[in-house]
């Protein structure tokens, strides 16, 4: 072990990143429903642990309640994220049965259930935002940036001072523009990524180590 | 939900009538008239947390058969410089249109302009 191996590993080192910065944190995966959220959360999962965090469908809706998995950990080169992951119910301001049934043949009552279940996933997942440290807000890099889900998310992560990341997600689309994401806002890093391919996802993990170990004073609503 | 035979109903809500109001009034009332059926364009929209509990709030209120939700757009909250920052001066919550989704959709929105449109056969009852 090299001289620089040893510091990170040892106690002034831990000593050092307790008072400067943090390396636990519980991460939500936010957006709008049908971003890729669970399909991120997955890809997440299974480059560092193996596993999988649940199951993902073109039907909106399909995550309706919040999942989550303790203790990832990210190595980015010489640092590391331990991480609690909460994969988040899509959030809309909206949500009507009759779309299930007429766009995805989803029988009445079927329908009726996932979109009560929805409105209770929406509910949770806007209550978690009390409990975290930090976001990945996974956007759809094909469809316009400005909807009111986003802006919200954003601006009561803004109001906590907790730090966001904007994962421009579904960049293998023919249609994908990362750039109308990245001006749209500006303040917040964008990283375009592909959740499905694995596309640039180890930019987002060197981000999300940088970002999510900052330390930072959190601030309640 | 009211059937009106005259149309649809726009009003449009100074500041000065929703500043009096607690987060909660605010909120309740908003609500209560989206589900009458009425768009509003609030001079001073909400702020995030206000947003994140009107969604919240909307979510308990939805009845698959009579309410299905809202639109809503609004602008960015206003920026404030740095000695604001230092005297506490909050961000200022800008004008925002919020309606029944079964009547509105958000057609277009950016940081200078917000194009909604009433949802064909869905204006006048």
């Amino acid at each position: 072990m090299g001289l620089l191996e040893r510091f990170r590993e040892s106690r002034f080192s831990k000593m050092i990143h307790t008072i400067f910065g943090k390396n636990h944190a519980k991460i939500g995966i936010y957006g709008p429903p049908n971003v890729g959220k669970t399909t991120l959360a997955n890809r997440i999962l299974r480059d560092w642990t193996g596993d999988i965090m649940g199951s993902v469908s073109e039907v909106p809706h399909e995550t309706r309640r919040a999942k989550w998995k303790n203790n990832i950990r990210i190595d980015n080169g010489g640092s590391s994220l331990t991480m609690d992951l909460v994969d988040t119910p899509g959030i809309a301001t909206k949500i009507d049965f009759k779309e299930f049934m007429n766009m995805y043949g989803m029988t009445k009552d079927d329908s009726r259930v996932r979109a009560k279940e929805a409105t209770e996933g929406v509910i949770e997942a806007i209550r978690w935002l009390d409990d975290i440290d930090g976001v990945v807000l996974v956007m759809d890099a094909t469809q316009d940036p400005f909807t009111q889900v986003n802006v919200t998310i954003i601006g009561n992560l803004e109001a906590r001072n907790l730090p966001i990341l904007i994962a421009a997600n579904k960049i293998d689309a023919e249609n994908a523009s990362p750039a109308t994401l990245k001006s749209a806002f500006p303040q917040h890093p964008v990283i375009p990524i592909s959740a499905l391919t694995g596309y640039n996802t180890e930019n987002l993990y060197s981000m999300m180590v940088k970002e999510f170990g900052k330390k930072r004073h959190k601030q309640r609503r | 939900m009211a059937k009106k035979d005259s149309g649809i109903t726009f009003n449009l809500i100074s500041h000065q009538k929703l500043e009096h109001f607690s987060s909660t009034d605010k909120l309740k009332y908003i609500l209560n008239e989206v589900k009458e059926g009425r768009i509003l364009v609030l001079e001073h929209g909400l702020t995030p947390t206000e947003q994140a509990q009107l969604i919240e709030h909307t979510m308990k209120e939805i009845n698959h058969d009579t309410f299905i939700g809202i639109e809503i757009g609004g602008y960015e909250n206003e920026k404030v410089g740095f000695f604001q920052r230092v005297f506490g001066v909050a961000k200022k919550p800008r004008m925002t249109v919020i309606g029944p989704a079964h009547l509105l959709r958000m057609v277009h929105k950016d940081n200078d302009m917000i194009e909604t449109t009433i949802i064909p056969g869905k204006g006048v009852n």
